[in-house]
């Protein structure tokens, strides 16, 4: 089942009266439980559709259509409502609440959502478990290392049950022990929960664990592979 | 919404210099402002309590028009029914009867133009304690056929005690009014206007003087405090309907203007002091605003609605305005509190000023509930106006530029 379908998806950004393409009729689609990882050089266009597809920028053309809805259609307040529950977001710097503690931090997105507090705590501790940090759910972020953080900001955005869960560079900021142990976790969730996964990323770490890779650059997207296939055809 | 509250709590300590220096400037500011409004409401607490216990009372009742035209036929008989009415208003604690007119007053070879005050003594000595501002001589008695009279007036008619004050005037209807009385007492009267003027006897003398037996010019009232004026005066309004019912504002208006002007003065004073903290906070807001940009990207992004975002940031302006609020009052309390006790004393050319207006020399403060609970509202209204630029800021914020900042 297509979960994320985008068609023709084209950003034009109008820079000092110089229009760049950032985007350039992109066509794709994700399913559930893929674990998906888009790669590409600097300045490819990776981050503007990871942006247009979490509903944070709008394409200048183009549908976008997240688990049936038509994302360009939605206003401004119904698009926030609309990432708080389908979307989950990781980012390269991790950027925790700094004033909350670990906990806090995954049940933020619940709050929001208005879950009760035996639920959001019933949910947390299930992360907390998930991602290994238990024992740190008291902890401010101040006090974790990186790897822990970003293991912390998974689990933030799994707290709300989203559709799928973007992660721009979510490894680029960890050293290589972290990276592995970050990857094992949302691989491991990835199977046995099919949660989907899709990476901007120029981390071949990243790379071979995912399952399927797109490449873009100039805005197009120039390969779309998935491992499994070329397996079998091999 | 508790939530919220203890985000906004939390963010405020996140740099805490920052936050400790702002809230100091509340803080001294609130002591300033507090300090000075407990002044102002104590002196004029001084100024109105003066008045109202030397001469005019709270509340007094006289005939249709008297104040306007302060002239002896311009006066009431009074009669058993008056007072059944005034003792049935249970706010009243104390009234006394007066008949007051002008005459002419001459000792052995000066003469001059005094106001004659037909009183009760002793009610009239409860309420306005002439026994108390006696400087020579003793104080009437009921019935007496002496007068007390004003230290200047003695001073300007050469009178000691037991000297003997002509008057001369014109009594009700034009009847002529002459008498001579025996000087009991002299007083220092706090208003220097009276103290230059006033002649007081016991009201018979005084009736039978002016040939107005059982005439008033005036019913002095007093009830507890100032909270009981205006129900009192509204319930003397009912009973006394053909007669005009006056409190002590509308008898001393020239004081009120005054006591009004100075009150505005302090209002600009503070407003200048509440200004400049304001563009402390202000300050503070916007590096907060520079500072956590891309955290509130974060934030919206995640789904955060940018309203909840605007309510997160509002607290943390009104927590900072109001942490400072909070410890001004609790600091000044004490401080008040001493010096409510402890007046400051006036000395030298200020003493001798305030005590020729007819007031005691010192620095007099107040504790009015109002002078604490205005500062926070000031800096509440303070708070939520400097809230306009994060709520414009937060609703203009671009989430993908607030991410890449």
């Amino acid at each position: 089942m297509n979960i994320i379908e985008i068609k023709g998806v084209t950003k034009i950004y109008d820079k000092n009266t110089i229009p760049v393409h950032a985007l350039n009729g992109i066509d794709l689609t994700f399913q559930e439980g893929e674990f998906a990882s888009i790669v590409g050089p600097s300045g490819s266009g990776k981050t503007t559709l990871l942006n247009i597809l979490g509903g944070l920028d709008d394409a200048t053309d183009g549908v976008v259509l997240i688990d049936g809805v038509d994302l360009t259609a939605l206003s401004g307040a119904k698009k926030t409502t609309f990432r708080k529950n389908k979307i989950g977001f990781v980012f390269q710097s991790f950027n925790l609440i700094p004033v909350l503690t670990v906990q806090e931090n995954i049940e933020f997105i619940m709050q929001l959502q208005g879950i009760a507090r035996e639920d959001r705590e019933k949910r947390t501790a299930e992360l907390l478990e998930a991602i290994g940090l238990s024992d740190r759910k008291n902890s401010r972020p101040n006090k974790l290392s990186g790897g822990q953080q970003q293991r912390v900001a998974v689990a933030r955005a799994l707290a709300s049950k989203p559709k799928f869960i973007l992660a721009d560079e979510p490894t680029a900021n960890l050293d290589s022990k972290s990276a592995e142990n970050l990857l094992d976790i949302m691989g491991k969730l990835n199977r046995e929960e099919n949660i989907t996964f899709i990476f901007s990323t120029h981390d071949l770490r990243v790379m071979n664990k995912a399952k399927r890779i797109i490449t873009i650059e100039d805005g197009k997207v120039i390969s779309d592979v998935v491992k499994e296939e070329i397996h079998n055809l091999i | 919404m508790s939530s919220y509250v203890k985000m906004a709590w939390r963010n405020i300590w996140r740099n805490k210099r920052r936050t400790l220096i702002t809230t100091a400037s509340v803080f001294f500011g609130v002591i300033l402002s507090v300090f000075m409004g407990s002044m102002q409401e104590g002196s004029y607490s001084q100024y109105i309590s003066a008045i109202v216990n030397s001469y005019s009372g709270y509340l007094q009742i006289h005939q249709k028009g008297y104040w306007a035209d302060k002239e002896i036929n311009n006066s009431f008989e009074y009669n058993p029914i008056i007072e059944s009415k005034i003792a049935d208003i249970k706010e009243i604690t104390i009234f006394t009867p007066r008949l007051e007119t002008f005459c002419l007053a001459s000792s052995a070879d000066v003469t001059k133009g005094v106001m004659v005050m037909g009183v009760d003594p002793p009610k009239e000595d409860k309420i306005t304690n002439i026994s108390g501002k006696l400087k020579e001589g003793s104080y009437l008695k009921k019935g007496d056929n002496g007068i007390i009279v004003g230290s200047r007036l003695a001073r300007f008619l050469k009178l000691g005690i037991n000297d003997t004050l002509v008057l001369i005037g014109q009594g009700v209807h034009g009847a002529s009014a002459a008498g001579k009385y025996p000087v009991r007492g002299i007083i220092k009267h706090p208003s220097p206007e009276l103290d230059r003027s006033l002649v007081c006897m016991d009201i018979q003398a005084c009736q039978e003087l002016f040939s107005a037996p059982g005439i008033l010019t005036s019913l002095v009232i007093m009830v507890h405090d100032n909270e009981e004026v205006a129900l009192s005066r509204n319930n003397l309004i009912h009973s006394f309907s053909e007669m005009e019912v006056m409190d002590w504002k509308e008898m001393n208006q020239l004081l009120l203007k005054q006591i009004d002007s100075d009150r505005a003065s302090g209002v600009i004073i503070k407003g200048i002091l509440y200004i400049i903290i304001a563009f402390g906070i202000i300050g503070t807001v916007i590096m907060i605003m520079a500072e956590r940009k891309k955290e509130f990207g974060v934030m919206l992004s995640i789904g955060m609605h940018r309203f909840q975002l605007i309510i997160v940031v509002l607290l943390e302006t009104i927590f900072i305005g109001m942490v400072g609020v909070v410890a001004g009052i609790i600091a000044s309390i004490p401080i008040l509190y001493y010096f409510l006790f402890n007046p400051i004393p006036f000395t030298g050319q200020a003493e001798e000023m305030m005590l020729q207006m007819g007031f005691e020399p010192a620095m007099y403060f107040s504790m009015m509930p109002s002078i604490f609970y205005e500062q926070a509202l000031i800096i509440f209204i303070f708070t939520l106006l400097i809230g306009i630029y994060p709520l414009v800021n937060i609703q203009k914020l671009i989430i993908i530029h607030a991410l890449r900042s």
